[in-house]
């Protein structure tokens, strides 16, 4: 299913998407099937999946470890493709940096993500400016490169990013990294709101710093129609690398917390009850 | 005939350079390159930037004639050009003074900035010392203990080292880290880069802020010499004193500019940090240049005795100009910077940089092959004091 379909699908059933992130390899790739299967399991929408980059400047520390740990015990490109095609029945995004698209070859890279039913390409150092190589290799291929939105962007310069956005709008909660916050920070809703103004039917996706059902409960309520987490799902592998039944349990049990949360639009964002239990 | 001014409206030089940034710092990336063009175009800042250089850094620099290498060698005349003499030890110091000024006029109150060996941020922290800046600083826990002195010469000045753990824990990870507290603090943080690399503008207002080493040279050549010299050596790691001293010859065809980089225990062995001549196309940190990285993408470790030639990358305009075959790279091991080390300390009584040691090197390579009436111009980029701890263990002796 592609990632447009998978919006249309929840927007008939009133219900936001939940995206889910994990880093390819960490703890090993054959771990990550397993892993995405209990994510899906758990209810989320639609998967990212992380190709670790040696250097990612935009990712705060718990994605930074977990790249290094999928690094060391030998994630690659062919490797995450591989692990990719074996993840079936959702729709699938990557998260990368740009060197490593790159040095594939932009054509490659996305036949290669055709190939796997990757149907989304997330490059958080490739901006507007530089994207044009990419896009038309994107097109070629029918894959969406999908582009990002900060709470720094201003007005003009979101106008040009939503005329060349496709598949959906990845929103940056917050001017940071990525990584769990205990607060939702106080520059999404009005952010959600400016874009909202201008994206038409473009769905919206919010990412950085959502880590709790609460957080789900905000950005969707604000009018977004997709919440991205990462860092908390990260924070349970990290907290059980030594224990795989516990990890897959954990990581099933917190996508349906946070599915339940995206199921119910109508409560509204600005109440702030505790639903079931939070990460720690 | 003048060739077009580069960068052009992208940030590009050739293929290289450009802005390969998280959304959230490209209007910061854009504010920053309109207040660069303002600000830098204003006589008052030029006034106040030239006062500090002069009253403050120790400008200009002496172009010195090193009779007895010269004379010892055989060949060439070699000149240094003295930034070994800019207070701080380096030419490190004309760019964070020209980017402290410039985050002063744009209201910021804090300067961040990475650092390898520690010359950078020390740089860095007497720049806003004396401009009245908070300054914190990224350093590889690494790098803060090879270089713990220069730790304490910033803590001196009242700047922060924030040690940093991820990665390799040296320069490329402080730069990593330096972009993302620039991320986090956007607002009121100026990120004073500390070469000429990085995204669009900073290749840019680094080069412009040093190329007044080159401009010196050039005149004080012409008035030594009456003529132009032959060559003009440099070693690279970013490329700041390269494009510092290269930029007034880039358009005298006739001058052979070698970017000298770190060939560390060989270039062969793997273990070096010579972007220019053994790297290949990518991006990192921001930029389009030559980097050093497996066949997936991924950014290889450095290698190199000196900790400011000990970086993956190099300046986009690097890349395109060696690309263009305009600056020739060559490379200079570790074994053969200690002996330039100690050549020119004998002969001179001047102890260059281990990183400006690769510079001196070349030329001791290369003089001898030259005609007596032929002119080197060497960038002697810092002074060696901070070495000395380096060299006597790399000599075997225990002080």
């Amino acid at each position: 299913m592609r990632l447009k379909e998978k919006f249309s699908e929840l927007k008939k059933k009133k219900e936001g998407a939940l995206i889910g992130f994990v880093t390819a390899g960490d703890p090993t790739a054959a771990d990550t099937i397993e892993i995405a299967q209990a994510m899906i399991r758990g209810g989320i929408d639609i998967l990212e999946l992380g190709l670790p980059f040696s250097d990612p400047v935009a990712d705060g520390p718990v994605i930074q470890k977990a790249g290094e740990r999928a690094l060391r015990a030998g994630m690659n490109p062919d490797i995450f493709f591989e692990t990719a095609g074996k993840i079936k029945g959702i729709p699938k995004a990557v998260l990368t940096y740009y060197n490593i698209v790159l040095q594939r070859g932009l054509d490659k890279f996305c036949a290669d993500c055709a190939k796997t039913q990757i149907d989304g390409l997330v490059i958080p150092d490739l901006p507007i400016e530089e994207c044009e190589p990419l896009r038309s290799a994107c097109k070629k291929h029918n894959v969406s490169l999908i582009l990002l939105a900060a709470p720094t962007t201003p007005d003009d310069r979101l106008e040009k990013i939503l005329e060349e956005a496709d598949g959906f709008l990845y929103v940056v909660s917050v001017a940071g990294v990525t990584g769990a916050r205990k607060d939702l920070s106080a520059q999404v809703k009005p952010l959600i709101k400016r874009i909202k103004k201008r994206s038409g039917d473009l769905p919206l996706a919010v990412g950085f710093g959502i880590s709790r059902p609460e957080h789900v409960k905000e950005v969707l309520a604000a009018g977004a129609e997709g919440a991205i987490v990462g860092s908390a799902f990260e924070k349970i592998i990290e907290e059980c690398l030594g224990d795989k039944k516990e990890m897959l349990h954990g990581l099933e049990n917190f996508a349906r917390e946070l599915k339940t949360a995206t199921t119910r639009r109508e409560i509204g964002g600005d109440t702030h009850q505790q639903e079931g239990k939070t990460l720690k | 005939m003048k060739k077009k001014e580069l960068p052009d409206n992208r940030g590009k030089y050739g293929a290289y350079g450009g802005r390969f940034s998280p959304e959230v710092l490209m209007p910061a990336l854009v504010d920053l390159e309109a207040a660069f063009k303002k600000y830098s175009k204003e006589d008052v800042f030029q006034k106040e930037l030239a006062y500090y250089l002069r009253e403050f850094a120790g400008r200009p620099t002496p172009l010195y004639y090193a009779k007895n290498l010269s004379e010892k060698l055989g060949g060439a005349k070699i000149y240094l050009k003295r930034e070994d003499l800019v207070h701080g030890g380096a030419h490190k110091l004309n760019s964070t003074l020209g980017q402290a000024l410039l985050a002063k006029k744009m209201g910021k109150k804090r300067v961040i900035a990475e650092t390898g060996a520690g010359q950078h941020g020390v740089a860095t922290a007497i720049a806003a010392a004396t401009m009245g800046l908070k300054c914190e600083v990224y350093m590889g826990t690494e790098d803060t203990v090879r270089q713990k002195l220069n730790v304490f010469r910033m803590n001196l000045m009242d700047a922060r080292v924030i040690p940093v753990d991820s990665g390799s824990k040296t320069l490329k990870d402080a730069t990593n880290e330096a972009f993302r507290d620039w991320i986090a603090n956007i607002e009121d943080t100026y990120y004073l880069i500390g070469s000429v690399m990085g995204p669009h503008p900073y290749p840019m207002i680094v080069r412009e802020f040093q190329k007044i080493i080159g401009e010196e040279a050039k005149k004080q050549i012409l008035e030594k010499e009456g003529r132009l010299p032959d060559a003009v050596m440099a070693c690279v790691g970013g490329g700041s004193n390269a494009m510092g001293i290269f930029n007034a010859f880039k358009e005298d065809a006739n001058v052979e500019l070698f970017g000298v980089e770190a060939g560390g225990k060989g270039i062969d062995t793997g273990e070096h940090g010579a972007a220019l001549c053994a790297g290949t196309n990518g991006v990192l940190h921001g930029m389009y240049s030559k980097i050093l990285q497996d066949k997936y993408g991924q950014i290889k470790v450095s290698y190199s005795i000196s900790a400011g030639l000990d970086y993956p990358g190099v300046g986009p305009e690097l890349s395109y100009l060696a690309g263009e075959g305009r600056v020739k790279p060559t490379s200079i091991t570790d074994e053969e910077a200690l002996d330039a080390f100690k050549t020119l300390s004998r002969t001179e009584g001047i102890m260059p940089a281990l990183e400006s040691a690769h510079a001196v090197a070349q030329a001791i390579k290369t003089a001898p092959r030259m005609k007596k009436n032929q002119v080197i111009i060497v960038n002697l980029s810092g002074r060696g004091d901070k070495d000395v701890f380096t060299v006597a263990e790399a000599l075997g002796v225990k002080l």
